[in-house]
């Protein structure tokens, strides 16, 4: 009676949830297959890049985005997740830099920026990004004037954040689908500069 | 609770493992686990409150052990159970093996009927509280003051919510603290900014 059954490798459990809801009838498939394509297709960065360049090259839709992203976002038919009531967008400019993470696990306003990549939900970066920031940045491939102040936004309920990064130099009369392309999601979280 | 996911201002840890265009997913299962979620969520099973406390939950060594959808995925199962959707037994059945699921709640606890409205501005501190159930509360900012420079619509109020507890719902407030405020002599300069629901929080 002292067998040591193995744990069983995470693909298992979740082939097992599946199996277990399917055996109640329950067409959780069908529903899998299709979020799984949601969130590989439609929560991607590109949606947050088309509202960044809208706000570069339209003053009117920026105050609109500053003053209620949810809103302003909606105008360009993207949708938040019902428990994101409130979207703030954080502007950077030439002298002020925002950054965001989620310390206690993960949250991002996924349906506009995509995804969390691996690295924000890992440790380092939940642990030393709000303490050790410039550090943090630094490490990360930004280096910031030691004269520009550092915002940091820790996602801590479900207020979801994006930053709006300053429009490059040199990008005079492109269109705002070629400014999109140059919007990244690292960005639009905070640990790079365009 | 002060538990193993609270990590903010944590020390010891390395440098960030970071990449351009880095995955978010490396595994088909991490798509379909985080897709089951979403299910749950879509047939009532649970709340999003619920499902942060089952990931906090877990035992601190597996909590640290494994990979980000391992925790997602075991928080998700582990209030499956605990609801009675699914048994333990019979996923242990189908998946061949043992499921290590977290560990069982303590109590959760209602709003602040002493709560007070704050506006743009206001000096606030972070109440000095321990609670043994869910909190969105970063252990950094305990007992700390800075400025509200944002408020945001009511939401359900985590401490309850998690835990099927009756409460109102209350906004959050985004609290600008200064870093040397929170680890004094101890981090690089910059304002740190935090949501913090109005019960946690008291006049300066």
């Amino acid at each position: 009676m002292s067998e040591q059954r193995p744990v069983a490798p995470p693909e298992r459990r979740v082939a097992a949830l599946e199996a277990a809801l399917e055996s109640r009838g329950l067409d959780a498939k069908a529903f899998v297959d299709k979020q799984v394509r949601v969130s590989e297709e439609d929560w991607v960065p590109q949606n947050g890049a088309r509202v960044v360049a809208k706000a570069w090259t339209d003053p009117e839709f920026r105050k609109r985005l500053l003053a209620n992203g949810k809103d302003a976002v909606a105008e360009l038919g993207l949708s938040m997740p019902r428990h994101h009531r409130h979207l703030v967008v954080l502007e950077n400019t030439p002298g002020l830099h925002n950054v965001i993470c989620c310390t206690q696990c993960s949250c991002t306003a996924y349906s506009i920026i995509g995804l969390p990549p691996d690295w924000y939900k890992d440790f380092e970066y939940r642990a030393r990004v709000v303490r050790e920031s410039r550090t943090v940045l630094h490490e990360m491939g930004l280096d910031l004037p030691p004269e520009m102040e550092i915002r940091v936004w820790d996602t801590s309920a479900d207020t979801r954040y994006m930053v709006l990064p300053v429009r490059p130099s040199g990008t005079e009369g492109w269109s705002e689908e070629r400014l999109a392309s140059i919007v990244t999601k690292d960005a639009m979280i905070g640990v790079a500069r365009l | 609770m002060d538990g193993m996911h609270d990590l903010g201002g944590k020390q010891g840890f390395g440098r960030v493992r970071h990449s351009r265009d880095a995955q978010v997913f490396h595994e088909d299962w991490e798509k379909r686990a985080n897709a089951l979620l979403a299910f749950a969520v879509k047939s009532g099973y649970l709340n999003m409150d619920e499902y942060r406390h089952a990931i906090e939950r877990m035992e601190p060594r597996h909590y640290l052990a494994a990979g980000y959808y391992e925790r997602a995925f075991t928080g998700l199962l582990t209030l499956l159970v605990e609801k009675g959707i699914v048994s333990r037994e019979e996923l242990e059945r189908l998946a061949g093996g043992v499921i290590p699921l977290a560990l069982p709640s303590a109590r959760g606890r209602g709003n602040d009927p002493g709560r007070r409205r704050f506006v743009r501005g206001d000096r606030v501190r972070v109440k000095e509280e321990f609670v043994p159930g869910h909190i969105r509360m970063p252990a950094y900012i305990r007992g700390k003051a800075g400025i509200v420079v944002d408020i945001s619509p009511a939401y359900p109020f985590p401490d309850a919510h998690a835990h099927g507890v009756h409460a109102e719902d209350e906004p959050t407030y985004a609290v600008e603290f200064r870093s040397q405020d929170l680890w004094p002599q101890g981090a690089d300069a910059a304002l740190v900014h935090v949501d913090v629901f109005e019960s946690y929080l008291q006049r300066t």
